[in-house]
């Protein structure tokens, strides 16, 4: 592997916080092109197996495609994968976590709001084998948001919650996105949840992707 | 120093009843092992008898090119029986082709380092280069077989903490650094604990076999002391190698884990 600039060396400044897919193939997706602005909401809809989640990991760099992917400009290849993945950041549907303890999966010395997400502040002592997997999906949304990314790419990201946390969770997300100006890709199978949360609604259909 | 008693054929046949006895014993217990029992009965025999011709005019000829070309035999056999044991091992060649070159550098220089310590002459005398090459190959294949079969294994089983560590923007290195850890200690512990034991729960196999064949304890143990050492420095640096050859290969130059990159051995 050559070298490859960091996204700070390549940033042309004046480029719109933009994320931008340029004819994206991956699985049985091909000619996938749409852009989402920072601070808005894209939900991706579609029937189960029609590679939505395939494609949030080609956005996440997590598994080889064709096309060409930007954020703010930088081309996805021309950065290294570490630092493309901390500022796009995905959440999978399942999440995973190593540590034994809640805290220890946030970064040090950062002050993490548990409250956000409906928690309290104790959880961080918690035990991880003794949350329920409402709390962990909570959970894994604030370990991605601590970490200010710019592009979030969310699988799913209330499938476990009750209706009442569902719209904590949206409301949450959607004043995130704005505060802090991050563009958001968003899998969904509700339509009734894409209503509520998206800037702008895609679907995929005959492995195209289609605004509606 | 005394010869060792000579063993007559007489002798090993009345050894080999035994065998057959307990043949007898598992036909009748229908314990379904007999057959498996007396094949590899046989098949010691016969390795071991052919491997004696083999050394016996090896030890004869001193030929370098000879010596070389039992130790290259040896090597290609320990690669293939890394890879045959793993469940899921990497695809293509690289399951065999890390096992052998990581037993090569490892077996080869700590064997060749040890020889420069007894200093035979010559300093490839087969006499002492094939027994300690084969003990080096034979324990660092143990430690390369389970460091790199728990290293796959592992990756299957937490490649969803594996990648969500990705996603979050840990370097590949970072992700898989735990796994990587607990797989070289895997490899290593078998030679660690065969130290830890050695005497006291055990008669090495090597030591037992030299006071055997009259070699005074003193000096069986002053051989065992440096094989032991040896081997575990030999079977502990192809560890360390292996799992980091071997997780390297996971990943791709974009740090995607690639566990497409391997196969699953059907039992």
């Amino acid at each position: 592997m050559g070298w490859v600039p960091s996204m700070k060396q390549t940033r042309h400044a004046g480029q719109p916080a933009t994320l931008r897919l340029c004819d994206v193939s991956v699985g049985g997706l091909a000619g996938i092109s749409f852009e989402v602005p920072a601070g808005a909401v894209a939900t991706l809809g579609g029937p189960s197996g029609s590679g939505k989640s395939r494609l949030l990991r080609a956005i996440a760099d997590l598994e080889p495609h064709g096309g060409d992917i930007y954020w703010r400009g930088t081309n996805q290849s021309e950065c290294l994968p570490q630092e493309w993945r901390q500022r796009v950041m995905m959440v999978p549907a399942e999440s995973h976590w190593w540590f034994d303890r809640v805290v220890d999966h946030f970064p040090e010395g950062v002050e993490v709001d548990y409250r956000a997400v409906g928690l309290a502040d104790a959880t961080d002592q918690w035990q991880i084998d003794r949350l329920s997997s409402g709390e962990k999906q909570r959970l894994a949304l604030l370990r991605a948001i601590t970490r200010k990314p710019e592009v979030l790419l969310l699988d799913e990201p209330t499938a476990n919650l009750d209706p009442d946390n569902v719209i904590h969770i949206e409301q949450w997300l959607r004043a995130i996105a704005i505060e802090q100006s991050i563009a958001i890709v968003w899998v969904a199978h509700d339509p009734a949840q894409a209503e509520r949360v998206a800037d702008c609604q895609l679907k995929i259909r005959d492995g195209k992707v289609l605004a509606s | 120093m005394m010869g060792a008693i000579e063993l007559p054929a007489w002798k090993l046949a009345i050894v080999a009843s035994l065998v057959l006895m307990l043949g007898v014993l598992s036909h009748c217990l229908r314990l379904g092992i007999g057959k498996s029992l007396i094949i590899a009965g046989g098949r010691t025999f016969v390795q071991l008898s052919l491997v004696g011709l083999i050394l016996e005019s090896l030890f004869a000829s001193t030929s370098p090119l000879w010596i070389a070309l039992v130790a290259l035999v040896m090597l290609l056999f320990a690669g293939r029986e890394v890879m045959a044991r793993q469940k899921r091992r990497l695809a293509g060649w690289w399951a065999y082709g890390i096992g052998t070159g990581v037993m090569f550098v490892s077996s080869f220089s700590v064997t060749i380092f040890a020889l420069a310590v007894i200093g035979p002459t010559p300093w490839y005398s087969p006499q002492y280069a094939i027994p300690l090459l084969g003990m080096m190959l034979g324990n660092t294949m143990t430690g390369v077989a389970l460091c790199l079969d728990r290293l796959t294994e592992t990756a299957w089983q937490q490649r969803g903490v594996i990648e969500s560590r990705l996603m979050l923007g840990e370097t590949a290195d970072s992700a898989i650094g735990d796994i990587r850890r607990e797989a070289m200690r895997s490899g290593m512990m078998p030679a660690i604990n065969a130290m830890a034991a050695a005497g006291i729960v055990s008669l090495p196999g090597m030591m037992t076999g030299q006071i055997l064949a009259g070699t005074s304890p003193l000096l069986a143990v002053k051989y065992q002391i440096l094989i032991m050492l040896t081997v575990t420095v030999g079977s502990g640096f192809g560890t360390v190698l292996a799992v980091v050859a071997g997780s390297h290969r996971l990943f791709d130059d974009r740090q995607r884990l690639r566990l497409d990159r391997l196969v699953t051995e059907r039992r």
